[in-house]
């Protein structure tokens, strides 16, 4: 089992420390709800050194793996893109950020090895810097915990000393809310996420951080998209460019675009249920007591004070409004699909 | 001060006066859990089996089974932790009870664990 450069830390604050993708990292401190709640009003501090973070020098190279514009993405920012297999599926979602002297992507913590595996053998140089710390700081507050960082906007990337630690940092993250992604020497982590606690971020862990990503109505690999998903029904399309698309040039390329094998298409969608009772992932979903499709993410949305589920349904049953019964111990618990995100997104353009 | 016993389910089980009695999870349970936010409980009238499903607690993240510590009928359910789900972190021992049970045999209560027993139970799990 791995552990990431804040270990110790997470012991002292009193985690409760579970298993995720071969790493020990901290679940909860004072509880899920309060992590949760202060990253939506305040600043939350999460590790996720867990997620691999690697060097790529060849942004053409890159490009032939993903579905995204590499080689037009400006020094200084970065951009959501997908490792498509040739069937269109999702190897992984990944950031990719154009540092100027090279970029470095950002690759789930469970798919890092497989992703690695994946450029290589595609000619792709990569190096990996999986001994690296990464931080995020999210929420209203971020930036008053992370004003060295001030001139960022969402999206943007850059080299920076933060608490005279030398770190690359992005404005963006996985809750919805402004916030930064830090990374830096394993070795400098501690003290930059003490550095962080004492500007007053709150330490939150996996569950918190699961919730809100749920409620801001994004994707977790593994869950809700994997090899056999396709981009345009997990509703990521805005990744495919429109140039690449043109041109072709990726692999996956053809499949992305064709229509879906064996007939019905089926989309992601948000449902929220009218009880209190959560639906969690593989609930069947029914419309007029027909399986149209199963849930692939739910929780109870703390800042909703309600459950929420993530799941494909049939298209035609996915537009916004439409009654769907999800199945929770044999019994129907009547929701329904309405837009993404859960709660509206807070990011600082 | 009735008795209360213990099961290692985590389910604590105490004798009223009245004959009846009252079940709940355990403090250690409610911590293990986490933030509770919806809890199912069964019907009043409803027979139940010692080890049965018969009450549904969910967290944030995940959803347990609590399990009839003892054979008996429910005959009262706690609404209030239906209403207010937190009632079961903050009083999981005294107000965030579940149910009160007619004990099928009142004398299978001697195969519980005293406080001191789950205690030395909950030592050699940590």
């Amino acid at each position: 089992m791995h552990k990431t450069p804040l270990d110790a830390l997470h012991r002292r604050l009193g985690a409760r420390m579970v298993e995720f993708a071969g790493y020990e990292m901290p679940l909860q401190y004072q509880g899920i709800i309060a992590e949760h709640l202060a990253c939506r009003s305040g600043a939350a501090l999460f590790d996720v050194s867990h997620m691999g973070q690697v060097e790529i020098a060849d942004a053409a190279g890159l490009e032939r793996l993903v579905p995204g514009d590499m080689t037009g993405l400006r020094p200084g920012r970065q951009r959501y893109t997908l490792l498509l297999n040739a069937a269109g599926g999702i190897i992984d979602d990944l950031m990719v950020a154009n540092l100027g002297t090279h970029f470095q992507a950002v690759l789930n913590a469970g798919r890092k090895d497989v992703d690695v595996a994946h450029m290589r053998a595609n000619g792709l140089g990569v190096v990996t810097h999986f001994e690296r710390a990464l931080l995020a700081v999210q929420g209203p507050q971020a930036v008053a915990v992370v004003p060295e960082a001030a001139g960022l906007k969402f999206m943007d990337a850059a080299g920076l000393d933060i608490a005279g630690i030398a770190c690359v940092v992005t404005r963006s993250g996985y809750t919805g809310e402004d916030g930064f992604e830090i990374g830096c020497a394993g070795a400098a982590g501690e003290a930059l996420a003490e550095a962080l606690l004492a500007r007053g971020a709150v330490p939150a862990g996996l569950g918190a951080r699961d919730s809100l990503r749920l409620e801001a109505g994004l994707c977790l690999y593994g869950n809700d998209i994997g090899e056999t998903t396709n981009p345009v029904a997990a509703q990521l399309g805005f990744a495919l460019s429109k140039k690449r698309l043109a041109a072709g040039d990726f692999i996956g390329a053809a499949a992305v675009t064709a229509a879906p094998a064996g007939g019905v298409p089926r989309k992601l969608v948000g449902i929220r249920l009218d009880g209190r009772a959560p639906a969690r992932a593989h609930a069947p979903i029914h419309v007029g007591g027909q399986q149209v499709g199963e849930v692939t993410s739910g929780c109870f949305a703390p800042s909703l004070n309600a459950p929420v589920a993530l799941g494909y349904v049939r298209a035609d049953c996915a537009a916004p409004g439409t009654a769907l019964d999800l199945i929770v111990r044999d019994k129907p618990l009547p929701g329904f699909v309405t837009p993404l995100p859960f709660i509206p997104h807070n990011y600082v353009r | 001060m009735s008795q209360i016993f213990y099961s290692k389910d985590h389910e604590w089980v105490a004798l009223g006066a009245d004959g009846l009695a009252t079940i709940g999870i355990t403090d250690h349970a409610q911590n293990a859990l986490g933030d509770i936010v919806f809890v199912e409980l069964p019907e009043p009238g409803r027979n139940v089996a010692t080890g049965e499903a018969c009450a549904v607690v969910e967290s944030v993240k995940a959803a347990s089974d609590v399990y009839a510590p003892l054979a008996g009928t429910v005959a009262e359910v706690n609404q209030a932790i239906v209403e207010e789900p937190a009632l079961v972190n903050s009083g999981a021992e005294a107000e965030g009870w579940f149910m009160k049970l007619r004990l099928a045999d009142v004398a299978a209560l001697s195969g519980l664990m005293d406080r001191a027993g789950y205690d030395e139970f909950l030592a050699t799990l940590a």
